[in-house]
């Protein structure tokens, strides 16, 4: 059973594309409280016993299944920090959806810190879609301050989507990575600032075995008077592979510092790292104009497709 | 019908003053394949982008069926029934082939009627369908979903910036192909193609010759053709204004190669 009004059923539409209860295991948190959960012959969520946050236990081998942990803030002043540890089982192949939605109405700001740690167990497949999403036109703040560390165990893979499009005004996201010998780790994220909005973005991924690989690619918008950092950096420990891009479209009055970085311990460390800051192109939005789109819807588009 | 009275357009380089195009008179009517050839610089695609409303003429008027769309911005001539294919298609990160055919068709374009788009212009389609027009494309692919990005758009007047321009010689066989079946199905629309292909200049109906800014021929391809290629020839040595670059060994692209601008306009072409 799960319990939800209707902001935060529109909440988590917007974070997790979720129109109805999602078949498989799922933990819907609201408001600080615990809204729903179900959990599968495979897939095990155990509330901690300080009450910090829950341990998603996913059995070796299993395939083709989903977790669903989203958590939404309908209430203005809330603020909470939440421990989520993932024990993903050997060989098994999983999607874990999460992403946080905060509705803050009211004066006071509003804030989730979510620390989430991956386990990935030997042979893994895990895809993690991370979405972010602010409303609500109170004068408090929508803060979101999420830790993602993630151990990776021999020949694992793991491809990560984090998306941040609206509404957030806070957020400083920082993301560890461990990586045995043969994991392979790719990171997607997209972000859009607006308004007064600063967001910061960090990445340490350690590459400590022969033959791991990651990729860690961020498009970025900065609109109006927004503010942000990327700071990524990639450290070759063994024979591996590594790169990273930052590439941004700057608008308005918007400010961005991308700072991708390299650092490699063994000789046999191949590791690439690109950036790019720019305004959009002015034949772009020529091209879409001969099209029949105004200025405005030319601009949509670009930033729509940039950010897909 | 396209119309053009009186137009001119000159930019400032330096402080100079440095004009373009000087009152440039032309009628278009429905129906028509027209190439507009000359040497570089001499002001074609500036025209090609005066009448997609990119550029605004310092002076004249640009009529498109009666309408005077000179001071209407670029969207507007485009929802008229203006299209424009440029010279060096633009690349965009994360827009896919089929969202630029969906836009270019102004609906949502089935996957199959998107794909009939890039099979008409000799691309695979399922293999480019998803594809984003960024880097990965080649200069030939670019040009061709350029081209096909028009045929979603079906307007009654389409024009071609250079399309010849960096494309290979198999594309090149493929792009006359196209203008040739456009050629045949152009009914009651117009088609105006900037270029310097003796090929493509031979299926037009009319052939303008734009020389320093000037009108300096108009006519049928049999007026116009023979007069340029025998001044390529040699026969005025050194005071020809184009040559013929016979390259049938390699395949059939026969650019004209023009020399630097003759001091005189050849109006005597026709």
């Amino acid at each position: 059973m799960v319990k939800l009004d209707a902001i935060q059923k529109r909440l988590i539409e917007e974070i997790a594309d979720l129109h109805s209860i999602p078949s498989g295991a799922y933990n819907f948190r609201a408001n600080s409280q615990l809204a729903g959960r179900n959990t599968t012959a495979n897939i095990d969520i155990i509330s901690k016993e300080d009450g910090s946050g829950i341990d998603i236990r996913i059995k070796p081998g299993t395939k083709n299944e989903s977790v669903h942990i989203p958590v939404v803030l309908s209430e203005s002043g809330i603020k909470e920090t939440v421990y989520n540890d993932f024990f993903i089982g050997e060989d098994s192949d999983v999607v874990i959806v999460a992403g946080c939605g905060i509705d803050n109405c009211g004066g006071q700001d509003s804030e989730h810190d979510g620390i989430h740690r991956f386990h990935v167990g030997r042979g893994a497949k895990v895809r993690y879609v991370e979405k972010h999403y602010g409303s609500g036109d109170g004068e408090g703040k929508r803060i979101l301050n999420p830790v993602t560390e993630v151990y990776m165990d021999e020949d694992s893979s793991m491809e990560m989507e984090m998306e941040q499009i609206k509404g957030v005004d806070s957020t400083d996201r920082q993301t560890i990575a461990e990586l045995k010998a043969g994991a392979k780790l790719v990171v997607k994220e997209r972000l859009m600032t607006h308004g007064s909005q600063n967001a910061v973005s960090g990445y340490q991924v350690n590459l400590n075995g022969a033959g791991s690989t990651a990729d860690v690619v961020s498009r970025s918008v900065a609109r109006d008077r927004s503010q942000q950092t990327f700071n990524a950096r990639i450290t070759g420990n063994a024979p591996c592979s590594g790169h990273t891009e930052c590439d941004s479209i700057i608008m308005d009055e918007g400010r961005i510092l991308a700072i991708p970085s390299l650092e490699a311990n063994d000789v046999d460390a191949m590791l690439v790292h690109e950036a790019a800051i720019g305004k959009i192109a002015g034949d772009q939005l020529i091209k879409l104009m001969t099209l029949g789109l105004t200025e405005q819807q030319a601009e949509e588009q670009i930033i729509n497709g940039f950010l897909r | 019908m396209l119309e053009i009275k009186n137009l001119s357009f000159a930019v400032e380089e330096d402080g100079v003053r440095k004009e373009i195009l000087h009152d440039l008179n032309l009628t278009i009517e429905d129906g028509r394949f027209v190439v507009i050839t000359g040497p570089n610089g001499s002001g074609k695609s500036t025209l090609a982008r005066l009448i997609m409303g990119i550029e605004k003429p310092t002076s004249g008027q640009i009529l498109f069926d009666g309408q005077d769309v000179t001071a209407l911005d670029i969207p507007s001539r485009a929802k008229l029934g203006i299209s424009f294919a440029f010279q060096q298609p633009v690349r965009f990160k994360g827009i896919r082939v089929k969202d630029l055919l969906r836009l270019a068709a102004g609906k949502n374009l089935s996957v199959s009627q998107a794909c009939d788009y890039l099979s008409e212009v000799g691309l695979c389609a399922r293999d480019y369908i998803d594809r984003e027009i960024n880097s990965s494309l080649s200069g030939g692919e670019l040009k061709r979903i350029e081209i096909a990005t028009l045929l979603a758009r079906h307007t009654r007047l389409s024009v071609f910036d250079e399309p010849e321009a960096g494309i290979d010689l198999w594309s090149f066989q493929n792009l006359i192909r196209i203008f040739e079946k456009m050629r045949r199905e152009i009914q009651d629309s117009s088609i105006v193609i900037i270029s310097h292909q003796e090929r493509i200049l031979d299926i037009a109906d009319e052939i303008l010759v734009l020389t320093a800014g000037l009108i300096t021929g108009h006519g049928r391809p049999d007026e116009i053709l023979p007069a340029l290629m025998q001044q390529s020839g040699g026969i005025q040595a050194g005071q020809g204004f184009c040559e013929k670059l016979q390259n049938d060994d390699a395949g059939t692209a026969r650019p004209i190669r023009w020399k630097a601008s003759p001091a005189v306009g050849v109006a005597d072409v026709q």
